[in-house]
């Protein structure tokens, strides 16, 4: 008896866990909900639009023609680091495969030693001492790994991500390691292109009103009275924006570390990964390495859909390198874990056979009612893992503590 | 992709794993602990592993250095909004391919002699350095590779 083995390749991006969407391929990745990016592109993009329909002709004429030019040049800057933002990795870490997952549990329970019998077990957390610093690494039971320094947990995308800044909803991504120097220059790039169009405005109005009256400039330019709103607006939020991260690069802060007061000075608590020079620090989240994706999207995976078999098929391609919840399950005999992969249309949530913990833990779980601007939040109790869950353990106690 | 698959494959499987963590007491720059571990005792001599792993930290040391170079890479690539990246190969990049190269040429010479195969930390996220080590059996199982799950019940 021979077995018909019909390979189906798939990129690994269509078996990701976390809630992100792909497009092109796997070549951009995005958060789920994009309307609001949506609306901001249609507002630069609109706003821009009327500035070079209805002012740039006169400017141009009357001014310099060097006005749209720059214009132009600053619109089409905005909108690369919009897109570069909002497009690439923002330095997700992948799942711990289940091998990793259960040498840190090993790991976890030689620590613990014995616990008494209705006792709780000690917090998961290692203590990592950088620059005369103790920090402390907090477990993430959905990604099963101890998050690295200054790493969280997104829980609108629902990944540990690098340097995790915060999740913003305008430019429909987090914003991390990868892409914080994109997110930074686009708001000040959107900043001085808010400044730029709002002073050519009132230039113009001034300039027209002079030789045609004030009203009548506008009925000749209704598009003025709409960008100068828009600009308005945008100047206090994107403005402030940048002055904020602006503040926080000097500093070598995150978003989220600046939020949770980590570095705040209290208990003499210093931030170790600030160079205590302004200029150093600036240069290091600006022109620091490019950091690659360690997110794997474009590669090829083989999934098997096996339509007969032989005694001993030892399936030569399981679904490998892939945190579906079906590898997480040691015991299936291989054939079964095929059929299963085959029968996955979606990559799900690592989760295995519900125990009574685990549905009392998602019945008392509250913990994903996240607001837009969600900011870097543990993903407790929502996702059980296999072998321990937060509500047994003290951990989680504290981290809501906080 | 794997070559170490073609040399293991005929009469190994996979016994255990070894996860070799990152040292974070220099900040958040890659590196991993040198610290050799139990299970490899009797596999392979302290030094060579100790070699292996302080050559990867100096590769990465070398691909995250902060200085003239990043700097000016830095700013080229943001006077062209980073579009130059489409046609160029960042400096990381190409440490990442001379780290993958020093791997599969460790794995021919040294470890895979010795049973043992390393997995490339970025296919693990840069969080661990995965060290698969294979019990010669003698049998017709097929090695699954170190990133596939463990070969007990791969039989």
């Amino acid at each position: 008896m021979s077995a018909v083995m019909i390979t189906r390749k798939v990129r690994k991006w269509e078996k990701l866990p976390g809630k992100n969407t792909f497009c092109c391929d796997g070549r951009v990745m995005m958060a789920r909900q994009k309307g609001v990016f949506y609306l901001t592109l249609f507002l630069i993009v609109g706003t821009c639009a009327l500035f070079f329909a209805f002012e740039c002709p006169y400017l141009a004429v009357h001014l310099s023609p060097t006005i749209p030019v720059f214009a132009a040049l600053l619109f089409l800057f905005v909108l690369a680091m919009l897109l570069r933002t909002s497009f690439s990795d923002p330095g997700v870490l992948p799942r711990a495969l289940p091998e990793e997952a259960s040498f840190i549990e090993m790991e976890i329970e030689a620590a613990n030693g014995n616990v008494p019998a209705g006792q709780r077990p000690p917090p998961r957390i290692r203590n990592v001492e950088i620059n005369n610093q103790i920090v402390k690494l907090k477990y993430c039971y959905t990604c099963k790994i101890f998050r690295p320094p200054r790493a969280s947990h997104c829980s609108i995308c629902d990944n540990c991500v690098d340097r995790f800044d915060h999740h913003c909803p305008w430019v429909g991504n987090c914003v991390g390691k990868r892409n914080y120097r994109y997110f930074y220059l686009f708001t000040l790039s959107l900043s001085l292109l808010t400044i730029y169009i709002f002073t050519f405005n009132i230039v113009h109005v001034v300039m027209r009103s002079v030789d045609n009256g004030f009203l009548n400039t506008l009925k000749e330019t209704p598009g003025t009275v709409l960008e100068v709103l828009v600009c308005f607006f945008t100047l206090w939020s994107v403005v402030g924006l940048t002055g904020f991260h602006t503040y926080l690069i000097s500093l070598n802060q995150t978003t989220n570390e600046d939020i949770k007061g980590s570095w705040s000075g209290k208990n003499r608590v210093q931030n170790p990964y600030s160079h205590k020079n302004m200029i150093k620090n600036c240069c290091e989240v600006l022109c620091g390495p490019t950091y690659p994706s360690v997110l794997d999207r474009r590669g090829l995976m083989q999934l098997s859909p096996v339509s007969e078999f032989s005694a001993n098929d030892t399936d030569a391609s399981p679904c490998s390198s892939s945190t579906d919840s079906s590898n997480s399950s040691k015991t299936l005999p291989s054939t079964k874990r095929a059929i299963l992969c085959l029968h996955k249309p979606r990559p799900p949530p690592i989760r295995n056979n519900p125990t009574s913990d685990d549905l009392k833990a998602s019945i008392t779980d509250t913990a994903h009612t996240s607001p837009a601007h969600s900011q870097a939040e543990e993903s407790s109790a929502a996702k059980t893992p296999p072998l321990a869950t937060p509500e047994t353990d003290a951990e989680a106690s504290v981290a809501k503590s906080h | 992709m794997k070559p170490t698959n073609n040399i293991l494959r005929h009469s190994a499987s996979l016994a255990n794993k070894v996860f070799i963590q990152r040292d974070y007491s220099e900040g958040t720059t890659c590196k991993f602990q040198t610290k050799f571990p139990i299970e490899l005792e009797s596999r392979i001599e302290r030094t060579l592993f100790e070699d292996t792993v302080k050559t990867l930290n100096n590769f990465y040391a070398e691909a995250e250095k902060i200085g003239g170079q990043s700097y000016l890479e830095g700013c080229l690539a943001c006077t062209t909004a980073y579009l130059i990246f489409l046609c160029i190969e960042t400096r990381y990049e190409k440490v990442l391919k001379k780290i993958a190269n020093y791997i599969q040429e460790q794995n021919e010479k040294i470890y895979a002699p010795r049973g043992l195969v390393i997995t490339d930390p970025i296919e693990r996220g840069m969080r661990v350095i995965e060290i698969s080590i294979y019990e010669d059996r003698g049998s017709c199982g097929s090695s699954s590779g170190s990133s596939s799950v463990s070969g007990s019940t791969a039989r």
